[in-house]
């Protein structure tokens, strides 16, 4: 049980866990996540779940090397087992269909993206992804998104790859050709999704944001993933985590994020000296 | 019971009561008068024979007096510890009405505690195993009475729990300086002996249904505790560093936030510490923020001293330890800087008019204001029903403020389904989650005797 059963590197400090939980794999829908410990130690964190397959077994994660227990996360072999893994958690994304439905994804929320655009085009929806990242070489799952969707478009900051912007840029672009979606569907950065989510407003267009915030429980006993919609607190874990991305007070959220930037940092420093000093003893 | 001194135990996260030694415990023990109708027993929702362990005490046979405890409550060295025996046993005692009862609670604590450093077990009676098979949702105290009770009784128990770690309050909420989480280790260790197999990381309603647990066990018992935090809803509740005290309660014991770095989770160490609420939750958060290094700690309620629910006990070791209390206010908002850090809380100060429905004075707005410069705020008001249950099965009725509701058994509206401790009253104590566990274990045990003609289908995965 919560065996790791692959890893892959798909970017620089991204990486792509498989992981054996049948309990999980089982029940899996889009848009949920489960709370993952790599060891005893570690913090409880919050990942989408990517993929899942129920009869094998195993889900699917996609996580970014940031703070001290992502790292431990990548740390783990194939073979070894994590402390805990808990989920399905938060409520299963809404998959009617809408008609055409834009999916916005962006960094390492685009794998987050990918179960949603292959739900969406699954139940009958023209799915337009539209995917970006800092630079090409951190553009992941591209592939993925292509086999779902029936248009992709590729933005990065940089340019090195499709179109030079951010995705809200790329967004705005085809609202402003003229393009009608009856839905927009975003997840990544909350700075990304704040853009995303003017722009579809702009434009009378329905969007609806997966929010990320600080999770600890990730069952509504601890109140970390607090956001305030439309006025109103709630608990994104249970409450959310997607809700209507013009009511989401996108600035308190963003602000949520970098509370514990300082301790994060600390920890990883001291963290990465003590990797360093194991490599020098070997 | 001896303490260890402020000056002290506000500098580490050790426990704060010392207990007693074996020659304090034997000379309390002597007080007792042995009453033939033993109004102690009556007090104490798990019924412990009071005055038999006691006067094991007093024949200094500690070993035969750990039985005698172990019988009635198979946590002794957490009930020892954290009931509120001023409230339970201690209050029918009869000394009570002549001056000074018998300190039950340490009595209780000095028994297993004198157990546990010896290695005293309690011998597993040989008993035969049955076929039924139950469920138990939730390892807070509730659950595990009723999980050791059905055990000895031979059932087949599975222990469903949500966190990495079983004990629910007592490892998630009471703070490690009242109640070491070692003890609560060694505790639990004993549901294992029986055999009871607990499976953390299943949130039910999530991972597994209520309805395909009946499909795989005879009956299900639901303690999910009251762990929802209830909110202010007034502006600039979520700025940082705002915390329900379940989030720092939980960052700081579950999470061990105190050790940070050697632990991965962080907690923000705040200079000025504002604990809204009057109850027990924010005595923890007060004493556990002066800990992690706070300047000062201001425990803010909306009524008086006299009607703060909070065991006095736990205030006394608060105010020794320099946390201030600040009487008749009410935070009405809250303000942060340009990063969205909390620095003020807004004050409506109050005074007290007529009773209201909890028989205590209501407090009034008086219109004025103040407000208090902080760095970190812990809402301490309370808690809702745990919801996730509720939510995904509607079959189980609950009442308006989202308890389950059930007879005086423990039977839910649903069959085979039960339910006892936080979930169904909201929010009581350790002890009369217990309570819960051994009722419903009782009525579990009584409904399948006869329900076994019937023959309940259920199938083993
Ligand atoms: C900070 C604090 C201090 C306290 N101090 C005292 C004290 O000194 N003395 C005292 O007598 N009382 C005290 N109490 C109250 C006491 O802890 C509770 O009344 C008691 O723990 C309730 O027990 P319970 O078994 O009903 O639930 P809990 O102890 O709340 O346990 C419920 C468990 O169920 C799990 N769970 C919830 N939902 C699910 C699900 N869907 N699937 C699986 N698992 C689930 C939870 O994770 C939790 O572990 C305190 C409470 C708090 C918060
Ligand atoms: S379990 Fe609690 S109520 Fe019962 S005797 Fe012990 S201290 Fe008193
Ligand atoms: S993460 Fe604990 S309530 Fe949402």
């Amino acid at each position: 049980m919560n065996k790791v059963l692959s890893k892959k590197v798909l970017a620089p400090n991204v990486k792509e866990m498989d992981v054996y939980v049948p309990r999980i794999a089982r029940v899996a829908k889009p848009g949920q996540f489960v709370i993952v410990m790599p060891d005893e130690k570690g913090e409880r964190i919050p990942l989408t779940l990517v993929d899942w397959n129920s009869f094998e077994g195993w889900i699917r994660l996609v996580f970014l090397e940031i703070g001290v227990t992502t790292y431990k996360l990548g740390l783990k072999e194939v073979g070894e087992s994590l402390y805990y893994i808990v989920g399905p958690l938060g409520n299963p994304t809404y998959v009617g269909k809408f008609g055409t439905v834009i999916i916005v994804g962006g960094g390492v929320g685009i794998p987050a993206a990918y179960p949603i655009a292959r739900a969406f085009k699954e139940v009958g929806n023209y799915v337009i992804s539209i995917i970006g990242a800092r630079t090409s070489k951190l553009l992941i799952y591209e592939d993925r998104i292509r086999e779902v969707s029936n248009e992709v478009h590729v933005t990065t900051d940089d340019g090195s790859k499709g179109f030079k912007g951010f995705t809200s840029d790329m967004l705005a672009n085809l609202l402003e050709s003229g393009l009608k979606p009856d839905l927009i569907w975003m997840v990544g950065p909350a700075p990304m999704m704040k853009s995303c989510s003017a722009i579809a407003k702009k434009y009378g267009v329905k969007a609806v944001a997966s929010l990320n915030p600080i999770m600890v429980c990730g069952m509504g006993m601890c109140g970390a993933c607090r956001v305030t919609v439309a006025g109103r607190t709630r608990f994104a874990c249970f409450e959310g985590p997607e809700f209507d991305a013009d009511k989401v007070d996108w600035d308190e959220l963003i602000k949520r994020l970098n509370m514990y930037r300082k301790e994060e940092q600390e920890a990883l420093n001291r963290f990465r000296d003590a990797l360093a000093s194991i490599a020098m003893q070997r | 019971m001896p303490k260890r001194s402020p000056e002290e135990r506000i500098r580490d996260f050790n426990e704060v009561a010392l207990g007693y030694d074996e020659q304090m415990a034997v000379k309390e023990a002597s007080r007792c008068i042995q009453c033939p109708e033993a109004p102690c027993i009556k007090g104490c929702p798990v019924g412990i024979n009071i005055p038999k362990f006691i006067k094991f005490i007093r024949e200094r046979k500690f070993e035969e007096a750990y039985r005698v405890v172990k019988e009635g409550s198979p946590i002794p060295a957490i009930t020892g510890r954290v009931c509120p025996q001023e409230k339970q046993c201690e209050k029918y005692c009869t000394l009570a009405k002549l001056g000074q009862p018998i300190a039950i609670g340490a009595l209780e604590r000095f028994v297993a505690d004198w157990a546990k450093e010896r290695g005293v077990h309690v011998d597993l009676q040989q008993i035969d195993k049955r076929s039924e098979r139950v469920a138990v949702i939730g390892s807070g105290p509730a659950g595990i009475v009723f999980a050791t009770d059905l055990a000895k009784l031979g059932y087949d128990v599975t222990v469903f729990e949500a966190l990495h770690e079983a004990g629910g309050v007592l490892v998630y909420g009471i703070p490690e300086f009242r109640l070491p989480k070692k003890i609560v280790r060694e505790e639990l260790a004993y549901m294992k002996d029986l055999g009871i197999d607990i499976e953390l990381g299943i949130v039910v309603g999530k991972t597994v249904s209520i309805h395909e647990l009946l499909e795989e066990y005879h009956a299900i018992f639901i303690a999910t505790g009251a762990g929802h935090p209830r909110m202010l809803g007034v502006p600039g509740e979520n700025l940082n560093y705002i915390y329900t005290a379940n989030e720092f309660l939980t960052r700081v014991n579950l999470m061990k936030a105190y050790l940070f770095p050697e632990y991965d989770t962080p907690i923000h160490r705040g200079r000025r510490v504002a604990v809204i609420g009057g109850g027990n939750t924010a005595m923890d958060a007060a004493r556990a923020a002066l800990r992690l290094g706070a300047e000062e700690v201001y425990v803010l309620y909306r009524r008086t001293r006299e009607e703060m629910p909070a065991r006095r006990e736990e205030i006394d070791n608060a105010e020794e330890e320099g946390v201030k209390f600040i009487f008749l206010v009410q935070p009405i908002g809250f303000k942060g800087d340009s990063q969205g850090n909390v620095s003020d809380v807004l004050l409506m100060k109050m005074a007290l008019g007529e009773p209201d429905e909890s028989g205590r004075p209501r407090p009034i707005p008086t219109g004025e204001t103040t407000d208090i410069q902080v760095d970190v705020v812990i809402n301490a008001i309370g808690f809702h029903p745990n919801p996730v249950i509720p939510m995904t099965t509607p079959e189980i009725r609950t009442d308006n403020r989202g308890r389950i509701v059930v007879d005086s058994d423990g039977r839910t509206s649903m069959r085979r389904v039960y339910a006892g401790g936080d979930i169904v009253v909201g929010e009581g104590t350790v002890i009369e989650a217990m309570g819960w566990g051994r009722k419903a274990a009782l009525a579990v045990h009584k409904d399948l005797a006869i329900e076994k003609k019937l023959s309940i289908a259920v199938h083993k995965r």
